[in-house]
């Protein structure tokens, strides 16, 4: 497939990143109930084709920042707060027309289940078309001529025939390969995958991660992605940020979290990754306890309940404040007081192995 | 070896001449093509329609194929109290208390029976279908003002409402299928409405939001499409009830004033009165409204599949 399609702003359109999370908080509130913070203080950025992984565990707030930061939110009960900044514009707060105008426009995104994401009855070809039709002004015909252009860019094959059929009747892969070209439709400059291979079987897992890399990637489209599969993690980000209990627990870029994650939790996650060199029978290393272990930021750090490494002072109420997010070298970040430390040659690192 | 690889060769030619092809019936074909090729398919469809189209038939040459005028009196000398003359020849259902044939009457009777049914339910659902969308749609202080006003016809019983309405209206038959009608929006309402909340948390549409779609265009376009499938079932059930109702109406003294005009549910009242003697005379327009009931149930119900691409077979 050649690339000469999108014509996107290209990787160096400045340096003003395309995304910028500024302590985005999100709070969920019901009457009569403690309200919920699902996302508390996240803050990141993406710049023109780079590629930032968001990783944890179901129930971290993974998708509550990506709906946030599309103003997908229901408005009743929810509070977001902090800044959420796209070439510059404020996001949080903005009209809904001003939003509705920039989503698939500008910034679209990609969910995780590519069949309950379409309606089941209209047909692919109307589903694409109208989003042509809303943001580019085309006229019904150019849309479903621009439409089988997509389709086959996305690599459907026979895409006139694909056109008039509906959801039910495009294999898994296919159904993916359709929500991407919708989301691809008006050349973004930023896209949000939502775990946008987990319903996928692995060989078509693959060829989704392969599109995405294609068409966006090389495109210098800003891509967030969010997962919980590292393997995804290590074939397309460019940096990742770890997140725990709604807050971002380690940043690094791609190479250096993977030979030496500072954050027990980090490299809990990498060593529970199953290995197919390893000997048999060797059980499985899984991060003891579940996310409903949690204790509350305040009361310390929200995994120390089931961190290896804990100590006391990890609770707030010994070392007297709340464990922030500092400084760890260069391009690191690291919300931790007792992280994993490796001897100086960092080539027999432990957990280097687990990055497929 | 070689009678082995030549039948694997077969084999794979044969796999690789049947990729090609597109499946028959599948791929490519617009809904409501593929809707009336399922239906034209489906023996529940087939059925239903031939019911229906057998009673508007009656209904449209109901002067060709009555044997009688429907208020002609005859065999007067031999009804007495307490005995009316059962079928004879010539009066192959025999005759009402007033000597009347039963069959002219159940033939002309098809005519009010079916535009009751028909015109107070399309008149129910359009009104509560659009109650519904209105609720549906914009949810909030518009959701709730609607629901409770549907919520207030609701409480109120469906006959008492009717009977409330006719007496309003005054006694004619535009009234009698008004009042019906009026009984058959808060379902209505509620049903569509229940049913777009229900698709408006879809995935589908939240994705067609992050999509920058507009807010009517998913509502028309995504959400309504797919609320609509309870709506349609339950308007073939309505169908049935409408006629019911109005056969109560009628019982009630509030029916069409319209003597002229035969009708099921009136000759079913009437005919209760005669129960003892000639129970026939209220089993015919009985089986007759049941017989639509069911016809115009069937269609629906496989309209519905039909129209639904996920009941593809």
């Amino acid at each position: 497939m050649t690339m000469e399609v999108l014509p996107a702003d290209g990787p160096a359109r400045g340096d003003l990143p395309v995304l910028e999370v500024d302590d985005l908080t999100v709070t969920f509130s019901r009457r009569g109930e403690q309200p919920t913070r699902a996302v508390d203080g996240v803050g990141f950025s993406v710049a023109a084709g780079e590629t930032v992984g968001l990783v944890g565990e179901s129930g971290c707030g993974k998708s509550v920042t990506s709906l946030a930061i599309m103003g997908l939110l229901p408005e009743r009960g929810v509070r977001v707060g902090g800044s959420v900044r796209f070439g510059g514009q404020e996001l949080v707060g903005a009209s809904d027309r001003t939003l509705r105008s920039l989503r698939g426009a500008d910034m679209a995104m990609v969910f995780q289940d590519p069949l309950s994401s379409l309606n089941p009855t209209v047909s692919i070809g109307t589903q694409v078309t109208e989003v042509l039709v809303e943001h580019r002004d085309m006229s019904r015909k150019q849309a479903a001529a621009e439409a089988t252009d997509l389709l086959d860019r996305v690599g459907i094959p026979d895409p006139a025939r694909r056109l008039k059929e509906y959801p039910h009747q495009l294999s898994g892969g296919m159904r993916q390969r359709a929500l991407i070209a919708m989301a691809l439709a008006c050349s973004p400059r930023l896209l949000i995958a939502d775990e946008p291979t987990t319903a996928l079987d692995v060989t078509i897992q693959a060829q989704i991660l392969e599109l995405l890399r294609e068409l966006v990637v090389d495109t210098g489209t800003a891509l967030v992605m969010i997962t919980h599969d590292l393997g995804v993690v290590a074939g397309l980000c460019d940096r990742v940020h770890v997140m725990y209990a709604g807050r971002i627990i380690e940043s690094a870029d791609r190479h250096d979290l993977f030979a030496r994650p500072r954050q027990p939790y980090t490299g809990g996650l990498l060593a529970s990754v199953p290995r197919l060199d390893g000997a048999r029978g060797v059980p499985l290393h899984p991060i003891r306890g579940s996310a409903r272990d949690a204790i509350p930021w305040a009361e310390g750090c929200a995994f120390a309940p089931r961190c290896d490494n804990a100590q006391d002072d990890c609770l707030t109420e010994v070392a007297g404040s709340t464990v922030p997010l500092e400084y760890d070298g260069p391009g690191r970040e690291l919300r931790c007081r007792h992280p994993l430390t490796y001897p100086s040659t960092p080539a027999g690192a432990t957990a280097s192995g687990a990055a497929r | 070896m070689t009678a082995v690889g030549e039948v694997k060769r077969r084999r794979i030619d044969e796999l690789a001449a049947r990729a090609g092809q597109v499946p028959e019936g599948e791929g490519g074909v617009s809904l409501t093509k593929s809707a009336v090729r399922r239906l034209r398919r489906d023996p529940v469809a087939i059925t239903g329609a031939v019911i229906v189209v057998v009673f508007l038939v009656v209904a449209a040459f109901a002067p060709l194929l009555a044997p009688r005028d429907p208020l002609a009196q005859t065999l007067l000398s031999e009804i007495r109290p307490g005995f009316i003359p059962g079928s004879r020849e010539g009066f192959p259902l025999g005759v009402d208390n007033l000597g009347r044939d039963t069959l002219s009457r159940l033939v002309y009777g098809s005519r009010q029976s079916l535009l009751i049914g028909v015109v107070s339910t399309v008149l129910g659902a359009a009104v509560g279908m659009a109650l519904g969308v209105l609720a549906g749609a914009f949810g909030g202080w518009v959701d709730t003002v609607v629901m409770r006003f549907v919520d207030i016809l609701l409480s109120i019983p469906g006959l008492l409402m009717a009977i409330s309405i006719s007496v309003l209206l005054g006694q004619n038959q535009y009234a009698l299928m008004i009042a019906i009608a009026v009984t058959q929006v808060p379902v209505f309402a509620r049903l569509l409405r229940g049913s777009m909340l229900a698709q408006r948390g879809s995935d589908y549409a939240l994705a067609a939001r992050a999509l920058g779609v507009r807010r009517g265009r998913i509502v028309f376009g995504h959400v309504l499409p797919n609320s609509l499938s309870p709506v349609i079932v339950q308007a073939t059930l309505s169908l049935a009830t409408a006629i019911i109702e109005a056969a109560a109406l009628s019982f009630l003294g509030l029916g069409d004033p319209d003597l002229a005009r035969p009708e099921w549910g009136a000759m079913l009242s009437t005919a209760q009165d005669y129960l003892s003697i000639r129970p026939e005379l209220a089993v015919y327009p009985a089986l007759c409204i049941i017989v639509v009931a069911l016809g115009f149930t069937l269609l629906g119900e496989s309209l519905r599949e039909a129209l639904d691409p996920k009941f593809r077979r």
